[in-house]
């Protein structure tokens, strides 16, 4: 890659806190460069989808950032007007949610949804705006565009509601797209084809995207870097190859150790190790220490 | 499936029933001195206390009987609608605009805004509403405008309460946060997204207020606090009616029958509308 590009997303030791002082994200640094697909792996509670939120600036009031900076293609979004922010990532950013039933508004029809959103933010005409959401419904293999337009979510399956976002979030054809865990509220049977789906529109649209998931199997099928997050902690970077075949981290390792294998369901399926869990208690602790010292 | 598609079925026969009776009502009420049969206010001794049509002594022409004054009673309870419907849509319409902007904004800006208004909701809520109306009429003198401007006062903070938790519910949806993420702003996404949600609850709630209004302006009637004694009310009717309970039922039970008809419409009306403008209930 170019190094004289600017980085799509660069995150600068990042940190938030909540009301109580608890840190939630405790000095994140990553840089998702044009076109690339980065995971963001960890448990349960670790800040994924906060640091997602810090990006797209739909942070919950409650949490606050203390510290670092986010760059959007080279603009520092702390820097800018609340009015400018809000356009900005509006115009180059997008999400694919967790939940595709809720991220739609129930009492609005399929297509008004999709098309408003060209027409009013962007100042498309509404024949373009039109025009654009069927390529995209035909990118994402809905049949019947006519019917799904005119349809209210409630009306659509789960993957059906999930390929609208996802045709949804290319159509403006942002510089990044943050991926929720796009496929944990789908039936089996549908994950696959979801993930198969936003890998094929990523490549064709060269969209970078900040991948959030806990399933190191998506992972390896959909990235090609991973940042690996304990606690509100980067705890291991690496591109993805690397990282599978060479683990620095014992935290990583024990994650790795507790994903089951489809040749040996059982036998590989361990809880994270004590000991390295009291290794990450106390990494964690002196990071605090020495983020303390300066903040008061 | 099945039990859908029964209570779809209710839920329709509901709609037809109730709207049926408040769309005779109105028509009668609008059409008044075409449709009544008699002068609501002529008196006629020679009239007094003629039982309804299907008993011994009724006189064509007196459908429903007349009262001790001989006044026709079916002419006085359609001139009586008049002042019922001017009252349920004026009343109602008012507490609702109030009600469900303040509940609007409280619902979806949270913070200080909604402290404010809660606050206000909850001293409101504390004075006994019926009390409150007497006290309202008493202040501001008898008369058309202050029944409604009484109702109005005392009844938004039921569209306030109910529409602050429904905005609050939606505000939490993802599609909100989406729509942040995409740029729109926040008085746009409170009118465009969030509000189109909470419409069904606004018209079951304005409904089921005007058969409240209706009560409320029988109520003051009743006690002689409402309109001038000269028009016919239904709550001034029940009142007439019950001190000749004895010699003439008809004048109590007629102008009761028709106010508890008129108001379980408007409820039944209102949930049947729910039902129909709510797309995932539909
Ligand atoms: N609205 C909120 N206010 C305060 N704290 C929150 C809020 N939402 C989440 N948190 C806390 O922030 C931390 C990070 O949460 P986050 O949702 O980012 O985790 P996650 O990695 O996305 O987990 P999951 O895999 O369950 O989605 C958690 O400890 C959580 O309790
Ligand atoms: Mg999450």
């Amino acid at each position: 890659m170019n190094a004289l590009a600017k980085p799509c997303l660069d995150i600068r030791s990042l940190s938030a806190v909540l009301p109580n002082g608890l840190r939630v994200l405790r000095s994140v640094s990553l840089a998702v460069e044009p076109g690339e697909v980065r995971a963001l792996v960890g448990e349960s509670g670790a800040g994924k989808t906060m640091i997602g939120k810090a990006v797209l600036g739909v942070l919950p009031s409650s949490v606050r950032i203390v510290e670092g900076d986010m760059l959007l293609e080279g603009e520092d979004l702390g820097k800018l007007q609340a009015k400018a922010r809000r356009t900005l990532i509006g115009a180059r950013t997008a999400l694919i949610p967790q939940d595709p039933l809720t991220a739609l508004n129930p009492s609005r029809r399929i297509g008004p949804q999709m098309t408003d959103r060209l027409v009013r933010i962007l100042g498309w005409s509404g024949e373009k705006a039109d025009a654009r959401i069927r390529q995209l419904l035909d990118e994402v293999q809905i049949r019947e565009p006519e019917r799904v337009l005119k349809c209210y979510p409630h009306e659509l399956s789960g993957g059906m509601r999930q390929r609208v976002l996802i045709a949804a979030a290319f159509a403006a054809e942002p510089r990044l797209i943050v991926a929720d865990e796009p496929t944990t509220a789908l039936d089996v049977t549908v994950q696959k084809q979801i993930l198969r789906l936003i890998a094929q529109l990523q490549r064709e649209h060269g969209t970078a995207i900040l991948f959030v998931t806990h399933d190191l199997g998506v992972v390896a099928k959909i990235s090609q870097k991973v940042s690996v997050l304990y606690a509100g902690k980067v705890v291991e970077e690496a591109e993805t190859a690397a990282l599978f075949a060479a683990p620095q981290h014992p935290y990583t390792r024990a994650l790795m150790a507790a994903t089951p294998r489809y040749t040996d369901p059982f036998a590989s399926l361990k809880p994270v190790d004590e000991a390295v869990l009291a290794g990450l208690a106390s990494e964690i602790a002196a990071a605090d220490q020495a983020w303390r010292r300066p903040h008061g | 499936m099945d039990e859908a598609r029964i209570s779809r079925h209710g839920s329709r026969a509901r709609l037809w029933l109730a709207g049926g009776w408040l769309l005779i009502a109105l028509l009668a009420a609008i059409f008044a001195p075409l449709v009544a049969p008699q002068d609501p206010l002529a008196q006629d001794l020679m009239l007094e206390r003629l039982p309804p049509f299907w008993l011994d002594g009724a006189e064509p022409g007196y459908w429903l009987g007349t009262d001790s004054l001989g006044r026709d009673l079916l002419s006085r309870l359609i001139f009586g609608a008049r002042i019922a419907f001017i009252v349920a849509f004026a009343a109602a319409l008012a507490a609702c605009l109030v009600g469900s902007t303040l509940g609007l904004i409280a619902g979806y800006f949270g913070g200080w805004a909604d402290r404010i208004i809660s606050r206000i909701v909850d001293v409101w809520m504390a004075f006994p509403p019926v009390l409150f109306a007497i006290l309202l009429v008493a202040v501001l003198g008898t008369g058309l405008s202050s029944v409604i401007i009484a109702i109005a006062v005392i009844d938004w903070t039921r569209f306030c309460r109910v529409i602050r938790a429904e905005t609050m519910g939606q505000s939490r949806m993802d599609y909100v946060e989406n729509a942040r993420i995409a740029g729109y702003g926040r008085i746009g996404i409170m009118l465009r997204e969030v509000l189109p949600n909470v419409v069904p609850s606004i018209v079951a709630l304005l409904s089921l207020e005007m058969g409240i209004a209706v009560i409320v302006e029988a109520i003051l009637s009743f006690v002689n606090l409402s309109i001038s004694t000269d028009d016919p009310t239904w709550g001034g009717i029940i009142a007439e009616g019950r001190l000749s309970i004895h010699q003439a039922w008809w004048v109590l039970v007629f102008p009761l029958v028709t106010l508890i008809l008129t108001v379980l419409s408007f409820s039944q009306f209102g949930e049947g509308l729910r039902a129909r403008f709510d797309p995932v209930l539909r």
